[in-house]
């Protein structure tokens, strides 16, 4: 039996207007509302409805439910701040390495310790078993309100208003750990960056890519994390499992040979790489920059400047000039034409800079740091406080950007060492108070057992620091010329030929010669001629 | 002497000529920025300019190698030294005194035999020496993928590149000055232009035209 056209048609106009009716119910019928970022509402949480009178409360209260989190935690490098180097044995982390910024923690814990993920950590006896000083809300806050102040061990202000510092009237208002603990969510540029952007004693002073522009930037100032656009969090990069962040300077990837990573791949590396998503040739249109890629770190051209955000950064610091007062016989501060500190009686002559071009180094991911245990010599050379390891023929480097910190520090020069003072800290011992080198480094080298002869000198000192962050896009990537030129940026870098720079000078003299003696020659010649045929 | 033309450059050799300096022209000029030594394009730009000149080169050659071996033309280029001596002589002084041409062109000999030398070494040593080394140079993306950068390194591709372009420029200055000794001051350009070349009236070979 063949039905008509007629029929067919109609039975479909049949169907279809009994399903549009049937959906037209759906949407009268909204689906109620929804959290999306997440399958908890921890405002609903029955554990999470009392009041906290501390953190360590708080993180009782989370680990009732995350029950391995903080032994996840207890793990990391953001908890013990220590890391064994594999390749060479170094004990570093912030517990043992010291840098030409504040120099180190040593002495200094309860301030310190503010960007520590813990509660209570106020001098080297802190218990690092203690599951509950782990300190959730720090990372996983997403109200803004969650602040550590330096001098707390790493506390929030709780209770009644702290008067910061003692005496100065200005006060930090109690955090409600309740609120707090029930909007947290994942980790973001805030609350990463409310450590890792004020490094080295604020804003943007230590690394140079990392500074509070970052929380929201533009797409000028980072591609990726630009807040209108891809919005990257760090964790996007930085993909975190088990609570340990990938990515650390302590032992970076310099050279990354793989295409991009697929998931079920095993052995994926370091995530935080942009070959991690990239791979190594990621350019399509002009695959001549391809063959750069082989020797050239992506953020060598991809970074052209650091720190672009309207954040300066400290390019040296001098701490043999600390300690002179003002005319009223106080503390002073100068400040350049910008606003920026450069001198601090506590701390001594700063250059700070804004749109930094890096410097250029060879490095295949090697990290040599100097500890307290190593000899240093004084001379007009600066001691390295981490030595990079590249060259141009170990396979292993890139052409990387770094910044590097100038810095003139304290050392000993007896013992001939680097020295950790005691700077910070409401006492008769900390330098920044006392304004006494002697007694500070003497208590600041004690508490790391570590000899002191009682003598102060300074040392020129240099620390690198390889730039990753604030990755411009495309269009504002450092151009061939900027290299490719005799003023390239890539001058003294050896092991490349790079076409306009690196010329050989006695071929260019004798091949110009040569051909002005040509022109010459038939100047002459012609010449010649044309007096020769005027005489006839 | 009366004035006699004959026709020896025939129109796809002109051409070939033509398009052939402009190429050579652009790329001493792109290069020589590539190189360092100005600025002019910028960089990028004379790296763009001189890639494109140099595959345009390429497939002018395919024709003009095409041509000269289709035609039997590239006996023009057969090396010989007789009446070299007296070529230089003639450059050397002849040319002052004006002194007659030791060599009459014709269309089966359309080069002196300093030419023929000049042309065969551009074509046998310049010319090889720069396109073997331009090649290297503008297939360096591919050479970790075929393996040669274990071979080869751009410092001395480049290097020798370099002397290349110097011996071309020189090349280029000297012929550019030499074209003014012809018959008359512009007779072998006009020869280059129209295909037409004027001779000394005597001992030629047809076909003529007057």
């Amino acid at each position: 039996m063949r039905m008509s056209a007629r029929r067919w048609c109609s039975m479909l106009v049949g169907l279809w207007l009994v399903s549009a009716a049937a959906f037209a119910a759906d949407a009268v019928k909204e689906a109620p509302p929804v959290k999306m970022n997440s399958t908890a509402d921890h405002s609903k949480f029955k554990q999470l409805q009392e009041k906290f009178a501390s953190g360590p409360e708080v993180t009782k209260a989370c680990l009732s439910c995350h029950t391995e989190a903080a032994r996840q935690v207890h793990r990391t490098k953001h908890w013990t701040w220590e890391y064994m180097n594999p390749d060479n044995q170094q004990r570093l982390g912030k517990k043992n390495v010291l840098n030409n910024f504040c120099i180190s923690i040593s002495q200094n814990y309860p301030f310190c310790t503010g960007c520590h993920v813990g509660y209570g950590w106020k001098d080297k006896n802190f218990d690092f078993t203690v599951e509950e000083n782990v300190d959730c809300l720090v990372c996983h806050d997403t109200t803004g309100t969650y602040k550590k102040p330096g001098g707390l061990a790493g506390n929030p202000v709780v209770g009644k208003p702290l008067e910061s510092p003692p005496g100065s009237g200005k006060f930090i208002n109690p955090v409600d750990l309740t609120k707090v603990a029930q909007k947290i969510g994942k980790t973001s540029r805030d609350t990463c960056g409310a450590c890792h952007f004020y490094g080295g004693g604020g804003d943007g002073v230590k690394h140079g890519d990392m500074d509070s522009s970052l929380m929201a930037p533009d797409k000028e100032l980072d591609v990726h994390m630009d807040a209108t656009g891809l919005d990257f969090s760090c964790a996007t990069c930085h993909a975190t499992s088990s609570h340990d962040v990938p990515g650390s300077r302590y032992k970076p990837a310099a050279k990354e040979k793989h295409s991009a990573f697929i998931r079920g791949k095993a052995d994926q590396g370091n995530p935080a790489t942009c070959q991690a998503c990239h791979g190594n040739m990621p350019h399509k249109e002009k695959t001549r920059l391809n063959t750069h890629a082989e020797k050239i770190a992506c953020q060598t051209c991809h970074v052209p400047t650091f720190a672009r955000g309207g954040v300066a950064t400290k390019m040296s610091w001098d701490w043999s000039t600390a300690g002179k007062k003002g005319p009223d016989g106080k503390h002073m501060t100068k400040k350049d034409e910008h606003k920026h500190v450069i001198y601090d009686t506590r701390k001594g002559d700063f250059i700070v800079a804004e749109k930094v071009k890096p410097e250029y180094r060879w490095f295949n991911g090697d990290i040599k740091y100097t500890l307290l245990s190593d000899k240093v010599e004084k001379s007009d050379t600066p001691t390295p406080i981490n030595r990079i390891g590249g060259s141009a023929t170990d396979g292993r480097s890139m052409i990387w950007p770094m910044k590097i910190m100038h810095g003139n520090q304290p050392f000993d020069p007896v013992n001939k060492t680097l020295v950790m003072p005691h700077t910070a800290g409401n006492d008769d011992i900390g330098y920044w108070k006392n304004l006494e080198w002697e007694k500070a480094i003497a208590s600041g080298m004690q508490n790391m057992g570590a000899p002191f002869s009682g003598k102060v000198d300074f040392i020129k000192t240099e620390m690198y620091w390889p730039i990753t962050h604030m990755v411009a896009p495309k269009d504002k990537a450092v151009a061939c010329v900027e290299c490719h030129s005799a003023e390239s940026r890539l001058k003294g870098i050896d092991g490349v030929y790079m076409p306009s720079y690196s010329n050989k000078g006695w071929l260019d003299l004798i091949g110009w010669l040569a051909a002005a003696l040509t022109l010459i020659g038939v100047l002459i010649h012609g010449g010649l001629r044309i007096v020769m045929s005027g005489r006839k | 002497m009366s004035e006699t033309k004959i026709y020896i450059f025939k129109r796809f050799e002109r051409f070939w000529h033509w398009t052939q300096a402009l190429l050579i022209i652009t790329l001493l000029t792109t290069g020589f920025e590539v190189h360092g030594a100005y600025k002019l394009f910028g960089f990028e730009k004379a790296v763009g300019y001189h890639t494109i000149a140099a595959w345009s080169l390429v497939g002018l050659w395919v024709f003009a190698i095409f041509w000269h071996i289709t035609t039997g033309e590239w006996k023009q280029y057969i090396p010989t030294l007789k009446k070299v001596d007296a070529m230089v002589k003639y450059y050397a002084l002849g040319i002052f005194t004006n002194a007659p041409h030791p060599f009459r062109t014709t269309q089966l000999k359309k080069h002196n035999p300093l030419q023929r030398l000049a042309y065969l070494g551009v074509m046998l040593f310049i010319g090889p020496l720069i396109w073997v080394t331009g090649w290297f140079y503008i297939m360096h993306d591919y050479w970790t993928v075929w393996g040669l950068n274990k071979y080869l390194s751009l410092e001395w591709v480049a290097f020798f590149h370099t002397i290349a372009a110097f011996m071309m420029l020189i090349f280029l200055i000297a012929h550019v000055y030499l074209i003014t000794t012809g018959h008359t001051l512009t007779a072998h350009l006009k020869a280059m232009i129209t295909g037409w070349e004027e001779v000394d009236g005597e001992e030629v070979e047809a076909p003529v035209s007057k």
